[in-house]
């Protein structure tokens, strides 16, 4: 028999075809907005391991996504013209491969990062994954082969099969994150990363290897920010270092921080609330709202734009002064399962 | 056969301070042994020692005879021995199922592939290990609370649910430091039925930190007694009660 | 050779600039055990007081002491926003978890950044000759007079900040809650006071800063603080955290190296040198240059 889980993953596999096979008909708009939902689950999610759940705190979670990117895109733009026959000329053979070898490269930071931080603590592992982090861009800013600062341009997307075939991943990517990570942390042996997280100390003496297990977070996070990062690249269509700099990784932070720094289902909310925040902002900038005080002309909210980075700021300062264990959690405690 | 724990020489020095010098000592295959000494003495220096979380400076300690200087604590706990601290250190944010359920982990057949698996295997263990940390639980009357999170519950509990985690890792010896501290005397006789009933039950050794004497005279087969690092004397409770040294780092050298 | 040495005098007066910054940051560490996130942006502010009191509040430039006075404006009101930061956003939050507050601070830091963006503009603007400007040479170096300033103004301020520390009563106290905030309120200490002073007197080093450093790069925008934050940052890492001597030592080996490679065929990779050495550091010698480990008590 299929444990539930397992259903709920198959499940939402088919929601992807599903999804992807419409996807030609959608809104553009729309389906941009759902595959940034996606993206950012997937990067929340992956964050949310190693920082929520095995306490380890990371900074520079966007150069992972960064080398994910670049290592895809590279796969489907540049070396297409290699790679492309040798899997029958099937874009959709290829851009998997992509995504794969995206988060292999990303692990492999990963794991470049997540070893030599070991003994760090807080507010030092904080800094050196975010010097890591611009270590990374600083040298994909000078690799000419993937356009140095100017970035990697025409990378296919928007148009079929692409259109479908990166809609079906990033669905799929999602719920795939999302079981790996609930899947890992319930068992006798995910409970362990919670351990780590707790008192690295007691942990040890009670025979875990928290030297693996933090690789483990690390290496399993960075993966799946390097699938996040080929997928980002297929949906922008162009990619350059710039934009995978210390506010990116802030921003997925954010995501974890709000949904509660390990709970499950609350940092999927915080992801797809804080992508469609941006979103409904600008749309609300866009509005005119009748004045009442003077009928006849309107209101502008063209200011809210502006200050949305402002009131991010706010919104974060505020969280930690009043709620620092989320915004999406209530008082439910982790229950055992297996 | 050798002692299960043995000490030889054993120095440990923080920048300028020698926190312990030249210790030697031994536990024997399900001995109970106590050590003592005033405050400072370096009695939990000497368990973080054995257990790997510091490394001596010189000297060297054995553990079913097998050196375990330069292994990491988890190795350590491996090879058979677990401890509690003197500060309750237990997983504030795991429930108290947890708390025993993840010291399983050593014994773990299963590893983080089969827990994406989730298989048929993946799914007997863990009801195996549920049962198990059930069992644990039930024994010392903590079932009832076990998916409590376990800084919810009384102090007497959490020290007792620190000794249930340590015995989920299936030690030879456990290590125990100070388990009696904050508690009334009738918590303190519970506690030494207690320890007896484990050591009985799991057929284990002990080495026991504490400064109650009471307890420690009441329980121990042999005790060391440290005093500024250094092991001033060592034997049965009635040769200790009577050794001039002991009584003098206690209460004062005019006493001796 | 009078290349080397020409390097040697731009490294010293970048490293003297990171000084600067670095003491705020180790000194907020000594006696909070925090890193300050916002300290780079309250760097930045510096320079922009800079900006608006001359081009906008009419004060003078061009000579010596309109100079200073710039320069002591910067620094009172950079101490002053440094002391109001810590009031409402760090002292809330004290004794809560190092994550919660680290946050906060990245959040400050985000604020002064977007808000600096929106309030000054986000493009760069050129900053003012505050100090009268010749360039001297000798032995075949150039020295600009605003390098000189740099070192000359760095060096009566580390002189200033080292009477503080070791020959005032403040500056004890200072001390004694970086040892043990503890024990220091139980003699009398009024930790608070401490505290916020201690702010007021690394932001004021900071404002400093961002004065000399906009002098000698000639443009200032708001998100101007952060690589040169982060540099300072390692900067004090490497001499060893909550170290003082060590922060400017530190500094200066940052600057040095920082220059020399700007000068070499890896010039584009200068900004990455600083996160290296971070790393190196960490991994080789946590306790930096002059620090001391301590020991975790189990």
């Amino acid at each position: 028999m299929i444990p539930r889980s397992q259903l709920w993953l198959f499940a939402a596999l088919a929601l992807a075809g599903g999804l992807a096979a419409f996807s030609g008909r959608m809104d553009p708009y729309l389906l941009d907005v759902a595959m940034g939902v996606g993206i950012n689950l997937i990067l929340a999610v992956s964050l949310n391991l190693i920082n929520g759940f095995t306490g380890q705190f990371s900074l520079g979670h966007a150069g992972f996504m960064a080398v994910g990117a670049y290592t895809s895109a590279t796969l489907t733009t540049t070396l297409a013209s290699k790679l492309l026959p040798l899997v029958g000329g099937q874009p959709w053979i290829l851009f998997p491969i992509s995504l794969v070898m995206g988060g292999l490269l990303a692990a492999l930071a990963g794991l470049a990062v997540g070893a030599p931080s070991l003994r760090l603590k807080g507010d030092y592992l904080a800094i050196v994954t975010l010097g890591f982090g611009e270590i990374i861009k600083v040298i994909l800013q000078n690799v000419d082969f993937v356009g140095g600062a100017r970035g990697l341009t025409g990378i296919p997307s928007g148009i079929p099969p692409y259109t479908q075939i990166v809609t079906f991943w990033t669905i799929a990517g999602a719920a795939v994150t999302v079981y790996v990570v609930w899947g890992l942390l319930n068992s006798t042996y995910g409970r362990g990363f919670l351990a780590v997280a707790d008192d690295e100390i007691a942990a040890e003496s009670m025979g875990l290897n928290t030297t693996r297990y933090k690789i483990t977070a690390f290496v399993v996070g960075s993966f799946f920010a390097g699938v996040a990062g080929g997928l980002y690249a297929h949906v922008k269509g162009y990619i350059n270092p710039g934009g995978f700099d210390f506010n990116k990784s802030i921003e997925i932070v954010v995501m974890v921080i709000l949904g509660g720094m390990g709970r499950h289902v609350g940092v999927i909310i915080a992801a797809v609330v804080l992508t469609l925040l941006p979103e409904g902002l600008r749309e609300l900038g866009n509005m005119k709202i009748a004045n009442p005080f003077s009928p006849g002309t309107n209101i502008y909210l063209e200011w809210i734009k502006d200050i949305r980075p402002i009131l991010y700021a706010l919104l974060l300062i505020t969280l930690m002064l009043t709620r620092p264990q989320g915004l999406f959690t209530w008082p439910l405690w982790k229950k055992k399962s297996a | 056969m050798p002692p299960l724990l043995q000490l030889d020489n054993v120095t440990i020095c923080f920048g300028g301070l020698t926190a312990v010098c030249e210790v030697s000592a031994t536990v024997g295959e399900g001995e109970l042994v106590g050590l003592i000494g005033p405050n400072g003495a370096g009695k939990t220096t000497v368990f973080n020692m054995v257990t790997g979380v510091y490394q001596p400076t010189r000297g060297a300690i054995a553990f079913a005879g097998k050196p375990t200087v330069g292994m990491r604590p988890f190795e350590i706990t491996a090879l058979g021995i677990a401890r509690t601290f003197q500060n309750i250190r237990l997983f504030p944010s795991l429930s108290v199922f947890d708390n025993v359920r993840v010291a399983f982990h050593l014994h773990l057949e299963n590893d983080a592939v089969h827990s994406l698996t989730r298989g048929g295997k993946f799914r007997r263990e863990e009801t195996q290990i549920a049962e198990r940390t059930l069992e644990l639980l039930e024994i010392f009357n903590l079932g009832r609370v076990q998916n409590e999170p376990a800084k919810s519950l009384s102090y007497g509990d959490q020290r007792r649910l620190e000794i249930i985690r340590a015995l989920a890792t299936r030690p030879k010896l456990l290590l125990l430091d100070e388990p009696a501290a904050g508690m009334n005397p009738t918590e303190k006789v519970e506690l030494m039925k207690l320890i007896q009933f484990i050591q009985e039950k799991f057929k284990l050794a002990m080495l026991l930190v504490e400064h109650d004497m009471k307890v420690v005279m009441g329980i121990c087969q042999r005790i060391h007694v440290l005093e500024y690092g250094r092991k001033i004397a060592e034997g049965t409770p009635s040769e200790i009660r009577a050794n001039p040294a002991v009584i003098a780092a206690y209460l004062g050298k005019e006493h001796a | 050779m009078a290349e080397f040495l020409q390097q040697l005098i731009n490294g010293l007066s970048v490293g003297a600039i990171y000084a600067l910054i670095a003491l705020g940051y180790t000194m907020v560490y000594g006696v909070l055990r925090f890193i300050n996130f916002a300290h780079s942006d309250v760097f930045m502010i510096g320079s922009f007081v800079g900006y608006y009191a001359t081009k906008k509040y009419g004060f003078p430039s061009g000579t010596i002491a309109s100079g200073l006075l710039v320069l002591v404006t910067a620094m009172a009101v950079c101490a002053v926003l440094g002391v109001v930061i810590e009031k409402l956003a760090y002292k809330p939050l004290r004794g809560r978890s190092t994550l919660t507050v680290l946050i906060t601070a990245i959040g400050v830091s985000l604020l002064l950044q977007n808000a600096g963006q929106k309030v000054f503009g986000a493009n760069p603007k050129a900053f003012p000759q505050l100090f009268p400007t010749t360039q001297i040479q000798f032995g075949g170096l150039t020295v600009s007079s605003n390098q000189i300033i740099v070192l000359v103004v760095t060096i009566v301020l580390l002189a200033a900040l080292y009477w503080i520390v070791h020959r005032t009563k403040i500056g004890t106290a200072m001390r004694a809650v970086s040892f043990n905030p503890t024990a220091a309120s139980l003699v009398g200490i009024n930790n608070d006071a401490v505290i916020s002073f201690t702010f007021a007197l690394g932001s004021a080093l900071a404002g400093a800063g961002g004065i000399l450093y906009a002098m000698n790069y000639p443009t200032v925008d708001p998100l101007m603080g952060t690589l040169p934050g982060l540099k300072a940052f390692v900067a004090a890492v490497l001499g060893g955290i909550g170290n003082l001597p060590g922060a400017a030592l530190g500094a200066m080996v940052i600057g040095l190296v920082e220059t020399f490679v700007k000068g070499s065929r890896f010039s584009t990779f200068a900004d990455a040198i600083a996160f290296a050495i971070l790393i190196l550091i960490l991994l080789f010698r946590p306790a930096g240059l002059l620090g001391k480990l301590r020991v975790e008590k189990v």
